[in-house]
C-alpha cells in the first residue's frame, strides 16, 4: 500500500446516485401505496404479521440506505442500532407501562442520540475501518445486553416480553391487522421525512460529502457536522425500526440482535439498490422472504443462498432493484411507442 | 504478583492465536487494500479440512500440510474467481463481497460437519510445559508457531525475489507493472498466503475453543483489534499487537470485577474504537498521507 494516497483521483466508496433517482414518481408512489393498504385485507394473520415485518425491516434498510447512499458512510452494525431501538421500547412498556406508540418516539430519540454519539469516532474512520468499527459494535452488542449490571431492566439472556397492542376506539379489526396499519402509518411518515431530507440543503450536504469530500469541505460544508448526523438520523430510524419490531414479535432478546441481523439488512440494501429509497421494501422482501424459501429446500443452507444470491447481484445488477425498475422503465416506454 | 505473571503468560498464549489471525488480516490488506470479513471463516473453514482428513486416519502433521496446500490453493481461487473481476469496484461492493463470502462459508461448513462442537488434537500434549504450571506444552507450542511464522514472513519478504515482488505489487502498482511485475498474480498469491496463515491459526485455536462453525468470531475480531493496534500496514506490528491484545484481555478480565468472560467482545471494540480514533496508523504502521 502506498503512503501517499491520491484523494481526488480514489474510487468513491458509493457510487454516486443523483437526488432524482434516489425516489419514485408520484404516480408509482400511489399504486405503490394502494397495495400496500389493499394487501393485508386478502390474508391471513400471519400472513399480516409477515407484512408487518416487511415494512418494519424496510425502515431499517431504508435507515441505511440514508446513511450509505446519501452519505456515502458504511455500517455493519446497523443491528446494535435496531436492539437499542427495541429494548427502549420493550422496557418502557414493560418497567414504565407506557403506551406503546408514545415509545417509538422516544426510542427514535434515544437511537440518534446513540448513533450521534457513534458517530464521534467513526468520523475519523472512512471506507474498511468504517465498516470495521461497525462490525465490531454489532458483534458485541448481544453480550452487553445480556451484562449482569443491567438485568433487572432488560432481563438478561431471556429478554422480556411484550403485549401486544389491541386496536383503539374499539374498532372490528385484528390485533395483526391494526398492528400492520399502524405500521404502515409510521413507514410513510418516515418515509416522506427521509425523501424531503435528501431533497433539502442537509441532504444535498451529505451527497456532496459522498462524492468528494475535500470537495465538500472546500465549499464550506461542515464535514463533521453532517457526517455524525447522518449516522444520527439513520441510527433514529433505525430506533423506531426496532421499536415497532419489539411490539410486532412481542419479545426482546440478545440473540435476536446479533451480527446476522446487521448483515441482512446490508443484505437488503444492496439488493434494493444503494441510494434508491424505494429499493429498501425490495430488499426487505427479499431478507425475510428468501430465507424462508431457502429454509425449505435444506435447514442451515440459508446463509449459503444469502451469499450466492448476494454475489449474483453484485456481478449481474450491481445498482440491485433499481437497476431492474429502470430496464423495466424503458421496456414500457417502448412499447408504449410501437 | 504470582497471579499477575500468570495472567501475563496466559494472555501471551492467547494472543498468539490474534497475533496469527492478525497476521492473516495484514498479508490480505497489504495486498488489496481491504480487510477481508470472512478471513475467520476461511480460517475455520481448513481447520474442519484439517479434522476431516485426521478422521480419515491421516496422522496430524499429513493433514496440517495437507490442509496448508489446499488453504493456499483455496485462498487464490477464490480470488480469481470472485473478487479479481470486483478490483475495480467500489469498496461498498467489495465489503459486501467479503459479506457474501462469509455467509457462504459458515452456512456450508454447518451443512457438511453440523453445528455440534468437537474436539480437536494437539500435536504438542497439553502437559504443564518445561515443568512450569504456567503455561501447558500446547500454548507454549502455539507461541513457538507464531515466532516461526513470523519470522519465515520476515525471510519471505525482505530476501526472495518473489517476496519483493509482492511488496513491490503493494506499494506502487503502477510502476510494479512497468518493471514486469505480474502485479494480479501477486494479489492472489497475497490470498493463498492469508489463507494458509488463517489456517495454522484455526489449526493452533481449535483445540481451545473447541472446533465449530462458528468459532471464529470472537477470535477475527480479536484479530482485527491486534491488526489495527500494531499497525495495518505491518506484519511485525500485526504480531505485537497480537500479544499485546492477549496479554490486556487476560489482565482486564482478571482486575476489573464484573468484566468476565461475557465482556470479551465489547473490550475487543472498545479497543479498536481507541486505537482508530487516537493513533489511526496503529503502533508500528506508516500514517497515510493524503495529496490532494
Amino acid at each position: 500500500m502506498s503512503a501517499i494516497q491520491e484523494v481526488v483521483t480514489e474510487a468513491p466508496a458509493v457510487e454516486a446516485v443523483p437526488k432524482r433517482a434516489m425516489t419514485l414518481g408520484a404516480g408509482t408512489s400511489l399504486i405503490v401505496l394502494a397495495l400496500l393498504i389493499a394487501a393485508p385485507l386478502f390474508v391471513k394473520n400471519f400472513i399480516i404479521f409477515q407484512l408487518t415485518m416487511l415494512l418494519i425491516y424496510g425502515l431499517a434498510v431504508l435507515a441505511l440506505n440514508i446513511l450509505t447512499g446519501g452519505s456515502g458512510q458504511f455500517s455493519l452494525g446497523q443491528s446494535a442500532f435496531y436492539a437499542v431501538g427495541a429494548y427502549t421500547s420493550a422496557i418502557l412498556m414493560e418497567h414504565a407501562g407506557m403506551n406503546y406508540a408514545l415509545t417509538l418516539p422516544i426510542a427514535g430519540v434515544i437511537c440518534f442520540g446513540f448513533g450521534f454519539l457513534f458517530g464521534q469516532p467513526a468520523l475519523r474512520l472512512s471506507g474498511v475501518y468504517l465498516a470495521l468499527a461497525t462490525f465490531a459494535l454489532a458483534t458485541a452488542m448481544p453480550q452487553l445486553l445480556k451484562l449482569g449490571y443491567f438485568e433487572y431492566w432488560t432481563g438478561g439472556v431471556q429478554g422480556l416480553v411484550v403485549d401486544k397492542p389491541d386496536a383503539p376506539l374499539g374498532l372490528p379489526i385484528s390485533q395483526d391487522m391494526w398492528l400492520y396499519y399502524f405500521t404502515l402509518a409510521v413507514t410513510i411518515a418516515i418515509y416522506i421525512f427521509s425523501v424531503n431530507l435528501l431533497r433539502s440543503r442537509s441532504g444535498r450536504a451529505f451527497m456532496a460529502i459522498r462524492d468528494n469530500e475535500i470537495a465538500a469541505s472546500a465549499m464550506g460544508i461542515d464535514v463533521a457536522l453532517y457526517k455524525t448526523l447522518a449516522f444520527g438520523v439513520s441510527a433514529g430510524i433505525t430506533g423506531v425500526a426496532g421499536g415497532l419490531g419489539a411490539i410486532a414479535v412481542q419479545f426482546v432478546a440478545p440473540d435476536g440482535y446479533t451480527i446476522q441481523l446487521a448483515i441482512s439488512l446490508f443484505l437488503g440494501m444492496v439488493v434494493g439498490g444503494v441510494g434508491w429509497l424505494p429499493g429498501s421494501i425490495v430488499g426487505s422482501a427479499f431478507i425475510i422472504f428468501v430465507p424462508n424459501i431457502a429454509e425449505g429446500i435444506s435447514k442451515g443452507l440459508s446463509g449459503a443462498v444469502f451469499g450466492v444470491l448476494l454475489f449474483f447481484v453484485i456481478f449481474l445488477v450491481p445498482h440491485g432493484a433499481r437497476q431492474v425498475a429502470m430496464v423495466a422503465q424503458q421496456l414500457v416506454g417502448k412499447f408504449k411507442k410501437n | 504478583m504470582e497471579l499477575f505473571v500468570n495472567q501475563v503468560l496466559a494472555g501471551i498464549s492467547t494472543g498468539a492465536i490474534y497475533a496469527c489471525m492478525a497476521l492473516a488480516v495484514v498479508m490480505i490488506y497489504q495486498a488489496i487494500d481491504h480487510l477481508n470479513f470472512a478471513q475467520g471463516e476461511m480460517a475455520m473453514f481448513s481447520t474442519f479440512i484439517s479434522w476431516q482428513l485426521m478422521q480419515w486416519g491421516i496422522p496430524y502433521w499429513g493433514a496440517f500440510v495437507l490442509t496448508l496446500v489446499f488453504s493456499f490453493a483455496g485462498g487464490i481461487a477464490i480470488e480469481r474467481l470472485l473478487f479479481k473481476p470486483l478490483a475495480k469496484a467500489p469498496i461498498l461492493t467489495n465489503v459486501a463481497g467479503f459479506i457474501a463470502l462469509y455467509a457462504i462459508i459458515n452456512s456450508v461448513a454447518g451443512l457438511i460437519w453440523d453445528f455440534t462442537i468437537k474436539q480437536y488434537p494437539t500435536p504438542f500434549g497439553s502437559s504443564p510445559f518445561l515443568g512450569s504450571q504456567l503455561i501447558s506444552t500446547h500454548q507454549a507450542g502455539m507461541i513457538g508457531i507464531t515466532i516461526l511464522l513470523l519470522i519465515g514472513l520476515f525471510f519471505f519478504f525482505q530476501f526472495t525475489r518473489m517476496g519483493l515482488a509482492m511488496r513491490a505489487a503493494a506499494s506502487l502498482p503502477e510502476s510494479a507493472r512497468l518493471v514486469g511485475i505480474n502485479t494480479s498474480w501477486m494479489i492472489a498469491l497475497g490470498w493463498g498466503m492469508a489463507a494458509a496463515i488463517g489456517a495454522i491459526a484455526g489449526m493452533m485455536i481449535a483445540p481451545v475453543v473447541f472446533l465449530e462453525p462458528n468459532m471464529m468470531l470472537g477470535v477475527l475480531i480479536y484479530g482485527f483489534a491486534a491488526a489495527v493496534l500494531g499497525g495495518l500496514t505491518s506484519p511485525f506490528g500485526a504480531v505485537v499487537g497480537g500479544f499485546l491484545v492477549g496479554i490486556f484481555e487476560n489482565l482486564v478480565g482478571t482486575y476489573i470485577p464484573g468484566v468476565g468472560n461475557e465482556l470479551k467482545l465489547p473490550i475487543a471494540l472498545a479497543l479498536i474504537i481507541t486505537v482508530l480514533v487516537v493513533k489511526p496508523a496503529g503502533l508500528f504502521g506508516r500514517p497515510i498521507v493524503k495529496r490532494v
